[in-house]
């Protein structure tokens, strides 16, 4: 943090100030399943005493979010029991409680090591015991690991809660905008200022080792896409054409970048091979060819086009050239992403005028309208495939907002100050 | 027509000094194409290029001619009072040829990428008509701002109608 701190004080000063320390991003949770398991996660200590962050805390928190969990308020609680033979289960199931995370940490050298268990009161049966190590300024991964390994557990599904998630905000400083691209935890702590810009940043994606970010920065006075290092700052501009230079999308082996230049007339689909610096274009169409974003086996590339008279969802196959059309229903279907399935699609689908986050079913054709707020846009699924974040407005703001991919799970993250827009989930 | 020749003289003196004073700030460089750059971190704080630097300045044959030209929803098509103006940007434009920059700019319906493309389309629409009226095409950039850069940040009907638009700088 400190040697991004000194890298960025060269950005904007004075706007670090308050950044630090505080998250932004703060949750609201509007929907949750009808009948969420009932966790407890007692206080985990070093032998009684406090550890720099209170992890069960941050784990009830995560786990709260997914909409799957209701955790019992610690002020409930009878006994705090730290290890499985503490555990008293009659305690629990006075409270109705179903799962039980137990954990006690030790300190070594700089280093925690949280020994926690998942415990099932029903049947009186402890599911795992597993352990977790990390450094003492790293306590929230820690945290975050438990809350994985407790949700795949319980779910069958991996966990998704040490992803991050980049986006950018607009903030009006003196009647102009400043632009700032930021990354934070998926659960809106450790909020970073990655750049700071008078002009727009635009579309953000991170590369497949979640350590390095693309997008559009209007910087020179015209749009073109950079490459940053998120552990160094290290930045690099990576196109400079006339015209469009947009929609970055970093494909899965990490090798290329699916772009969109309009140097020859108008916009069309190019790759970038980042080891060569050779641009090949893919597209050939006199319409907007724009948005692509690869599918998981990095083969065929997914892009919003008006050829059909409006715009929607096309799918090109890079070895052949074939383009084929997706979408069918309604008249703006646009900024495709598919979860890591490769079978969900989801996008910006207007329904009776109003822009919602639609998930559409690749193999059965299934269209499901995800959303109802307003003016949705920008979805981006987690590495899971259980839920995606969205952009919406909600008076006259941008916020983020997440849905289940079964739209049984909803929440807000509204922020303090200034519009969020263009989230961008980590890969991992 | 003798007047109006003696105005453009006069304009055309006013701005050569006025486009000596802004050749930083020329538009029409685009020979970079492909390569990399490093750019210097300070730009990113400084970088004011985009809007603020040759606004006003260029071109002001007549203040009264509209430099700004609204689109109807997803569509690029210029209206006539936008035809009706450029033709006279067109008719300064040829006697006095000058650098210019036509912003396309999109409202916030629809997603962010699409709207640079149809930023860029109206950009190109209203550059289009001024080459058909005789206009050297290579004094004109295009750049999309897409829905990045609202003239009105209000989320209504008026506020959009506003926000489709392309300006002339």
């Amino acid at each position: 943090m400190k040697k991004i701190a000194a890298i960025l004080s060269l950005y904007l000063v004075t706007l670090l100030l308050p950044l630090s320390g505080v998250a932004e991003l703060t949750i609201e949770i509007t929907q949750g399943v009808d009948n969420p398991s009932r966790i407890a996660i007692p206080p985990i200590t070093q032998s009684g005493l406090s550890l720099p962050e209170d992890v069960s805390k941050i784990i009830s928190a995560d786990l709260e979010r997914s909409g799957l969990f209701s955790p019992t308020p610690r002020r409930d609680m009878l006994s705090f029991p730290a290890t499985v033979k503490e555990v008293y289960f009659r305690d629990w199931r006075i409270l109705g409680t179903e799962y039980l995370v137990v954990g006690q940490a030790v300190k070594q050298s700089g280093r925690y090591k949280i020994t926690f268990s998942l415990i099932e009161i029903h049947g009186e049966r402890k599911l795992f015991t597993k352990v977790v190590e990390g450094p003492a300024t790293q306590i929230r991964d820690l945290a975050h690991y438990i809350s994985d390994q407790v949700y795949q557990a319980v779910t069958g599904i991996p966990g998704a809660f040490s992803t991050r998630v980049a986006y950018v905000t607009a903030i009006p400083v003196n009647d102009k905008m400043t632009f700032q691209l930021m990354v934070a935890d998926v659960d809106g702590a450790r909020e970073r200022l990655l750049l700071d810009s008078k002009q727009p940043i635009m579309s953000p994606a991170w590369s497949p080792d979640a350590k390095e970010l693309v997008y559009v920065s209007f910087e020179t006075g015209r749009p073109a896409i950079f490459r940053q290092n998120l552990a160094t700052a290290a930045r690099e501009q990576l196109t400079n054409f006339r015209g469009l230079n947009g929609a970055p999308s970093w494909s899965p082996n990490g090798k290329t970048l699916a772009l969109v230049l309009s140097k020859d007339g108008n916009p069309e689909i190019y790759t970038y091979e980042l080891s060569t610096r050779k641009f090949t274009r893919r597209t050939t169409h006199f319409a907007i060819d724009t948005e692509p974003n690869w599918t998981p086996d990095g083969k065929a590339l997914i892009f919003t086009s008006d050829r059909g008279g409006t715009p929607q969802i096309y799918k090109l196959t890079i070895a052949t050239g074939r383009v084929e059309r997706l979408t069918f229903r309604g008249s703006y279907n646009a900024r495709p992403r598919l979860a890591s399935d490769g079978r969900t699609l989801v996008m910006v689908h207007r329904d009776n005028g109003s822009f919602h986050i639609a998930s559409q079913d690749l193999v059965t054709g299934d269209l499901r309208v995800l959303t109802q707020t307003y003016l949705d846009e920008s979805p981006t699924v987690a590495p899971n495939g259980a839920m995606l974040l969205y952009a919406t407005k909600k008076g006259n703001k941008g916020v983020l907002a997440a849905v289940s991919l079964d739209a049984g799970v909803k929440f807000l993250l509204p922020a303090r100050r200034g519009d969020v827009r263009e989230p961008a989930w980590s890969p991992k | 027509m003798k007047t109006q020749l003696l105005k453009y003289g006069v304009m055309a003196t006013f701005l050569t000094a006025l486009l000596a004073g802004c050749s930083s700030t020329d538009t029409t460089d685009t020979s970079g194409a492909g390569g990399t750059a490093t750019v210097p971190s300070n730009q990113v704080s400084t970088g004011t290029a985009g809007s603020g630097g040759i606004s006003g300045s260029s071109l002001d044959a007549d203040s009264s001619v509209a430099r700004t030209f609204y689109f109807e929803f997803d569509k690029a098509i210029l209206n006539s009072e936008a035809r009706a103006a450029l033709r006279i940007h067109a008719q300064t434009l040829r006697s006095t040829p000058a650098n210019i920059r036509l912003e396309g700019h999109a409202d916030e319906r629809g997603t962010r990428e699409y709207n640079m493309a149809l930023g860029e389309r109206r950009g190109n629409s209203a550059r289009d008509f001024l080459i058909q009226e005789g206009v050297n095409g290579a004094l004109i950039e295009v750049i999309s701002y897409g829905e990045e850069s609202p003239a009105s940040l209000d989320s209504n009907d008026a506020s959009w109608a506003l926000n489709r638009r392309v300006e002339l700088k």
